[in-house]
C-alpha cells in the first residue's frame, strides 16, 4: 500500500479572497501578529501496490493537469510508502 | 439550410434551456448535446452554458473539461469551429486551455447577481460581429467565481491583440483584472463570457434584448462562410 499526498496552493501572485476572509476572522478572534493567510487543498490518494515509474509519472501529470490548474496554482506531490 | 448550434448539457448545467431558446429566437436550429457523448451531431457551432457542472467540485469547470464531449469540442475549436462559453462555460474553456487565464472566487466573496452594463470592445469575433464597436449593453450577470485573472504578459497580449471582447462598466462585480467580462482566442472563434446574453433575448424575462446579437453573429458568420 502507498499513499500519495498532493498539496495545491494558489500561486503567490494570485489574490486569495478566502484566505483573506479567514485572516480577518483570526484577527477578530484575538490572534495577534497575523501577516497573511493562504488557503489551499490537500488530496490524499491511497493506492495498492508501489508507486514508481510510469505510475508515478501519471500521478505527476494528473496532479499538474487535473488536481491543480497550472495557470493559478502550484502543487507538491509526496509519496508515502509502506502505509499500514 | 439552417445553422445547427449545439448546446451541451453537463450534470449541473442550469442555463442550457435558455441557451437553446436564444439560438431559436436568433433563427438557428438548436441541437442538444450530452456531456457523456463525444458525437457533436454535425453541429456548426457549440455553446457551453452556465451552471455548476459537476457541482463545481475540484475547481469550476475542471471536471467538465475531461468529459467525452469536450474532446470533440476542443478538436473542433482548434480547427475553427465557433465555441461560446458562458459563465461556467467560460470556466470550462479556461480549464481546457482554449482560452488563457482562469476565473477565481469573486474578490468580494459574495455571489453577484445583477443587471450588468458592458462595453463590447471586439466586433471581429464570430460571436460579436453584429455589435457595433464600443456598443454598451445591459445583460444579467450571476456568478460566485467570476474574477478573471491572468499573468501580466497574458493581459498585455490580450489588450494588444484586441482580444478583450467585453468589459464591465460602472461596477467591476468580481474583481476581474482590467474589468474583463469576456475574451476570445487568437482566431476569434472561441469566446468566453462571464455575463449571460442568453437571459437577455426576450423583453418578458430579460432586462433587455441586448443578448441577441451574440447569437445572430454566429449564425450570420456561418451562413456567409
Amino acid at each position: 500500500m502507498a499513499r500519495v499526498v498532493v498539496d495545491v496552493m494558489l500561486k503567490p501572485e494570485i489574490l486569495d479572497p478566502q484566505g483573506r476572509a479567514v485572516e480577518g476572522s483570526l484577527r477578530r478572534l484575538g490572534l495577534t501578529g497575523v501577516s497573511e493567510v493562504r488557503q489551499g487543498k490537500q488530496f490524499i490518494i491511497d493506492l495498492e501496490g508501489v508507486v514508481e515509474g510510469a505510475r508515478l509519472e501519471l500521478l505527476e501529470t494528473l496532479a499538474a493537469e487535473l488536481l491543480s490548474n497550472p495557470v493559478i496554482e502550484d502543487y507538491k506531490l509526496k509519496v508515502i510508502e509502506d502505509l499500514a | 439550410m439552417s445553422v445547427r448550434v449545439g448546446v451541451v448539457t453537463f450534470p449541473g448545467s442550469l442555463d442550457d434551456r435558455d441557451a437553446v431558446r436564444a439560438v431559436r429566437i436568433a433563427g438557428g436550429e438548436a441541437v442538444a448535446l450530452w456531456h457523456g457523448d463525444d458525437d457533436l451531431k454535425k453541429v456548426d457551432a457549440v455553446i457551453l452554458p452556465g451552471g455548476f457542472s459537476y457541482g463545481d467540485y475540484l475547481r469550476c469547470g475542471a471536471i467538465a473539461r475531461f468529459a467525452p464531449v469536450m474532446n470533440s469540442i476542443i478538436e473542433g475549436a482548434k480547427t475553427g469551429m465557433p465555441v461560446l462559453g458562458i459563465c461556467n462555460g467560460f470556466q470550462i474553456l479556461c480549464e481546457s486551455h482554449l482560452l488563457p487565464g482562469a476565473l477565481i472566487r469573486n474578490d468580494s466573496l459574495h455571489f453577484m447577481c445583477r443587471d450588468q452594463r458592458l462595453r463590447i470592445e471586439n466586433t471581429s469575433s464570430v460571436w460579436t460581429s453584429e455589435f457595433s464597436s464600443g456598443q454598451e449593453i445591459v445583460i444579467p450577470l450571476k456568478n460566485g467565481e467570476g474574477g478573471y485573472v491572468a499573468d501580466e504578459h497574458t493581459l498585455d497580449v490580450l489588450e494588444a491583440e484586441g482580444r478583450v471582447v467585453a468589459r464591465y462598466l460602472e461596477v467591476n462585480p468580481n474583481g476581474s483584472r482590467h474589468d474583463i467580462a469576456g475574451i476570445c482566442n487568437e482566431r476569434g472563434n472561441v469566446v468566453g463570457l462571464m455575463p449571460h446574453p442568453e437571459h437577455a433575448v426576450e423583453s418578458l424575462t430579460g432586462p433587455t434584448t441586448d443578448g441577441i446579437p451574440f447569437f445572430t453573429s454566429v449564425l450570420k458568420s456561418l451562413v456567409s462562410a
